[in-house]
């Protein structure tokens, strides 16, 4: 099997424990124990109410293409043999947005609204991507 | 008090934009800075402040290659490319408050030879440093294969497209007027490159929307200017050009693109309001702008934020020659980063400078207000609103 050359999370701290999930195919992101937000990127404290009290709740999966770009030109070789590829942003039903691949669906079928559910794609031994797919 | 009419830019200089400077970043700069001190009627002992943007050269070395001996002010504004109109802000506040007398604006760099985002993300090239970005760049983009700006700000444009409407050609109406003006400007990297849609919607894509024409330049090069206060300029050698509103703003969350609840909500669209209110003027007033344009959407999104049109209307705004200097908004009047050179917009606060005093390549006539944007890292932004 050819090594999986694309760039990887670098995995530290809150971003680590975010990656440790997806590698047991969980997508879990934090929310606030106090007021209640759902939020992405990890953060220290909650922005709606300053809390610094949250755990890793587990989303649905379940969300709707939001924007993306169709890349024709590979910036990093890993994505040579993928071109054209979309980097998609997804809107999850919890509201927070995350950017990621849409698989099995052609470039030009992306569409503002098109639902999409997760799917995990363990692409070295340690680290596994979440990804998703048409609905 | 506010810093209206507080402070002027004085003097302006450039090196010359190449591919290929053969020099350092240092050079360039002081090549420009020395441009420009010169241009504003001052010696080197009469600078001593410095407002850098980024960290390509630190203050410590310009200062010793300058003879700058007495520096009472320095910093350093990190906001990507719209540090250089910010920079102006915090030039105007030294020398409104007397903290500094004379204070030098500079910005270069191998954008060319040395930084070529085509070039930096190759698994053999030198990490760049960690910045305020590099959380979610490192961990929630790149992974996907979203490397560069050119893919983050197509999110943007993509979502705004699709909700609005907006055609390939209008995009293309950004960058030909930038092209036109540079025909008239000998500095310009695309003096003598004439360009037509045809040759636009040709262009091969990058990142959808996004063609190879849709992007600013990569050049090496530098510029500098000298801001001093509203008092002092009077006896300087040219007509002061007075910073009449000056604002920078950060889109929230500034860090990261896809979780900004009012996803068009830019760094501009909070400085904006600051900068027109501090001026007490409108974007109706303005007889040009110099717009950030690292890529065409970005200057439509722009025009939107400063209030020129609606949110969507941009696309219609640009159509019928607007954008050109014999339109109703002369933008990018030297080319722009698109066809004279990627100055971290630096270049634009020449223009607008050389604009105001009625000495620009392609003039517009009787001009008496205009504005200047910047724009940098995830959607930083800044505004300047200058007058003769």
């Amino acid at each position: 099997m050819q090594a999986y050359d694309k760039p990887l999370p670098r995995g530290e701290d809150f971003n680590g424990e975010f990656y440790r999930f997806c590698k047991d195919h969980e997508l879990r992101f934090q929310r606030c124990r106090d007021c209640g937000a759902w939020r992405h990127m990890p953060r220290e404290s909650c922005q709606a109410c300053g809390s610094f009290n949250w755990a890793w709740e587990r989303a649905g999966g379940r969300g709707q293409i939001f924007s993306w770009t169709v890349i024709h030109r590979a910036l990093h070789p890993g994505f040579a043999e993928e071109l054209p590829y979309a980097a998609v942003v997804v809107e999850l039903e919890e509201g927070v947005r995350i950017v990621s691949h849409v698989l099995n669906l052609p470039v030009d079928a992306l569409r503002v609204g098109l639902p999409v559910e997760v799917v995990f794609d363990d692409v070295t031994p340690e680290v596994t991507l979440p990804k998703f797919r048409p609905l | 008090m506010t810093l209206k009419d507080q402070a002027c830019i004085v003097g302006v200089g450039e090196s010359a934009y190449t591919r290929g400077s053969q020099k350092t970043v240092l050079r360039l700069v002081l090549e420009a800075s020395r441009h420009a001190i010169r241009d504003a009627g001052l010696t080197v002992q009469d600078i001593d402040g410095f407002v850098l943007s980024s960290s390509y050269i630190y203050q410590e070395a310009l200062a010793a290659n300058l003879g700058v001996s007495d520096l009472r002010y320095s910093t350093t504004v990190q906001m990507g490319g719209a540090s250089p109109v910010t920079a102006l802000q915090s030039a105007a506040m030294a020398v409104s408050l007397g903290i500094a007398r004379n204070v030098l604006v500079p910005f270069g760099w191998n954008g060319y030879s040395e930084a070529r985002i085509s070039r930096r993300e190759r698994p053999d090239a030198t990490p760049r440093p960690d910045n305020a970005l590099s959380q979610a760049l490192r961990n929630y983009y790149a992974p996907y294969g979203a490397l560069a700006p050119v893919q983050h700000y197509a999110w943007l444009a993509t979502r705004h497209r699709e909700l609005h409407g907006t055609t390939d050609e209008e995009m293309g109406e950004v960058a030909l007027a930038s092209r036109f003006h540079a025909q008239h400007n000998p500095r310009a990297y695309m003096y003598g490159r004439t360009l037509t849609m045809e040759q636009y919607l040709q262009s091969p894509m990058v990142a959808s929307p996004f063609r190879v024409l849709d992007c600013c330049l990569e050049t090496d090069g530098a510029c500098a200017v000298v801001v001093t206060s509203a008092e002092r300029a009077l006896d300087l050698q040219h007509d002061p050009v007075y910073i009449m509103g000056i604002a920078e703003g950060h889109p929230y969350p500034a860090d990261d693109i896809p979780n900004r609840p009012d996803f068009f909500k830019i760094g501009l669209s909070f400085a904006a309001p600051h900068a027109f209110g501090m001026a007490g003027v409108t974007p109706q007033d303005m007889d040009f702008a110099q717009i950030y344009d690292c890529f065409t959407y970005v200057v439509m999104l722009q025009l939107e934020a400063l209030g020129f049109c609606g949110a969507g209307e941009s696309r219609e705004f640009v159509k019928g020659g607007t954008l050109r200097f014999d339109g109703d908004l002369p933008c990018n009047t030297h080319g722009g980063l698109h066809s004279e050179a990627h100055v971290w917009g630096l270049n634009h606060v020449v223009e607008a400078t050389r604009q105001l005093r009625h000495e620009a390549g392609l003039q517009v006539e009787d001009c008496e207000l205009g504005l200047v944007t910047g724009w940098g890292d995830f959607g930083d932004g800044s505004l300047a609103i200058l007058r003769r």
